[in-house]
């Protein structure tokens, strides 16, 4: 099992696929980023945040 | 050979009304016949055909609850220009996007969903006190418990014997959350502390308690046997599928779809033989939500003890498979090249970097999100606040969104989906009962899946039945569309 989805891996990176090592250094994953959007939530985040949440009920649905 | 995934998706959306009395079956009421008035029109939907009971094992359970009268009136129904339907459905406001070809075109629909809430959102305020609103999350629980759904539906060939759908598909619906789960704080399974986990993968696992049935409400089944296909039953089935998130994330709504429809035409070409069977789905589905270091085994029929991306690689082999021996055109062959390519990355991304992942999986964008929040504060990762960042990653209000302030990549662009708001997809019989609907809104008795009841003058009403969901796309309709000024003139052209 392991080898065969490590070929797999390796064949389908040869072709078209970036090397997975880029993603790392996407923005999505950069601290100065995560810093940013943590201030940012800091800002949306509903006031009353912890009461919205507790009075959050729903009725089951479907 | 495979049939073509004609496919949809239904989401029913969290609403809470704030500075007003907090109903939620009148405030779904309200927020859909707003959204109708400001776009100056309402169209009937014809729901006499319906029969969400029928059990495709040919069994007839009733159900354990009896339905209440209040929760059951729909008091709002609706057919849109677009082709989708958007109700009112126990105490929620249900968005069904119109049938589509490919998990592409259900991304785009999905959002058009979306923008339609959010402009309700706005249109109701105008109905409400000052200061009151209308707030719509688009998620699957309110972490006390009650959960609601994002169904998905799959075109599948009634000559397929349901017992190898279940067996072939639930593997999948197992352990596909690695990549399409929304994320959530703490736990809801009967029984357990609300703490006893900090965060998990899905919002839906936890109400799972069958492998196998018809409910949705209770007791709910990992593989929903209703069978009511809502177009030619000798010739085909609708999967029905509620082991699903809402996802906010692009990629992850178009893995969900791509992958389940690949899945199934493998099944339906009879490659299923290499998808592992699960001892125990239930428990597995849980287990594998439970542990977001995806480090968790369930125990297969064969003794194997397989993570759920050690599943997953079997599956995406299949897939593989499926693509090289018959070609992807059952899901549309740019669609699955784009998602096997696509599937693979997000499968090594989990497995080597999983934060890399947090521009396409939601909950590994939710999680980010929540740990990095605690940390800075000082809370326990179960703290109201923390728990407050879940809900409103869901919230669809723009000034409060969460999942738009994350870094989520775009399949879609705005353009695409201010478009499918209003108009339906070519490719699909949602063509021609959309087209309709924009030009002979005022002939329109009644729209249905399945048919359209046009009110033509003197004579009686005629109904045009659209029992295959591939006719009546644009290919084959616009012309006589264009061609028809009038309701009467379209029924005549048609033949009928």
């Amino acid at each position: 099992m392991a080898e065969r989805t490590h070929r797999q891996r390796s064949r389908e990176s040869e072709v078209e696929d970036p090397p997975v090592a880029e993603d790392s250094v996407s923005p999505a994953s950069d601290r100065a980023d995560l810093d940013d959007l943590l201030d940012e939530i800091d800002e949306v985040l509903e006031s009353n945040a912890e009461e919205f949440v507790r009075s959050y009920v729903q009725k089951g649905g479907e | 050979m495979a049939i073509p995934k004609v496919c949809g998706l239904e989401t029913e959306f969290g609403i809470v009304v704030l500075g007003a009395e907090n109903n939620p079956v009148a405030a779904s009421g309200l927020l859909i016949n707003s959204y109708l008035a400001d776009i100056g029109r309402s169209a009937g939907f014809d729901t006499s055909t319906e029969s969400p009971r029928r059990d495709a094992r040919m069994i007839h359970e009733p159900s354990v609850l009896d339905p209440d009268p209040e929760l059951d009136l729909v008091p709002v129904n609706t057919m849109l220009t677009n082709g989708a339907r958007y109700y009112v459905d126990h105490a929620h406001p249900e968005m069904s996007t119109p049938e589509v070809r490919t998990a592409l075109e259900a991304v785009r629909w999905d959002r058009a969903g979306e923008e339609i809430l959010r402009r309700s959102m706005r249109a109701a305020k105008g109905s409400l006190p000052e200061g009151a609103e209308i707030i719509v999350h688009k998620n699957n629980s309110d972490g006390k418990g009650n959960s609601y759904g994002c169904h998905e539906n799959y075109l599948v060939s009634r000559d397929v014997p349901f017992g190898h759908i279940i067996r072939g598909i639930t593997a999948h619906f197992v352990s596909r959350q690695v990549f399409c789960g929304a994320g959530k704080v703490g736990c809801e399974a009967v029984g357990a502390d609300s703490d006893a986990v900090a965060f998990q993968i899905s919002q839906r696992a936890d109400f799972f308690e069958e492998e196998v049935g018809l409910e949705t409400t209770v007791r709910r089944p990992i593989v929903n046997t209703r069978d009511e296909p809502h177009c030619d039953p000798d010739r085909y089935r609708r999967l029905h599928v509620i082991a699903g998130d809402a996802n906010m994330s692009e990629t992850a709504t178009f893995l969900k779809v791509a992958t389940t429809a690949m899945i199934l035409a493998a099944i339906e070409d009879g490659l299923s033989a290499g998808i592992p069977l699960l001892v125990d789905p239930v428990r597995a589905i849980r287990a594998i939500s439970h542990d977001p270091t995806l480090s968790a085994t369930v125990e297969t029929s064969d003794g194997d003890h397989l993570t759920a991306l050690e599943l997953q690689w079997r599956l995406l082999d299949v897939a593989r498979t499926w693509f090289e021996r018959h070609g992807g055109e059952a899901v549309g062959t740019d669609v699955a090249t784009m998602a096997l390519s696509e599937w693979e990355q997000v499968l090594a991304g989990l497995e080597t970097h999983p934060e890399s992942m947090a521009d396409r999986v939601d909950w590994v964008a939710k999680q980010r999100l929540t740990v990095a929040y605690a940390e800075r504060h000082g809370l326990s990762p179960v703290a109201p606040r923390i728990r407050a960042i879940d809900l409103q990653y869901h919230d669809l209000r723009p000034e409060r969104c969460l999942a738009d302030r994350v870094g989520l990549r775009r399949l879609i662009s705005d353009s695409e989906v201010n478009s499918a708001v209003s108009d339906p997809p070519e490719t699909t019989r949602a063509y021609f009962r959309g087209r309709c609907l924009q030009k002979y809104a005022n002939s329109v008795v009644a729209a249905n899946w399945d048919s359209i009841v046009f009110d033509v003058g003197a004579d009686p009403l005629r109904r045009v039945a659209m029992a295959e969901p591939l006719r009546g796309t644009a290919e084959l309709l616009a012309n006589v569309l264009e061609q028809s000024p009038t309701a009467a003139e379209l029924v005549r052209r048609l033949g009928r």
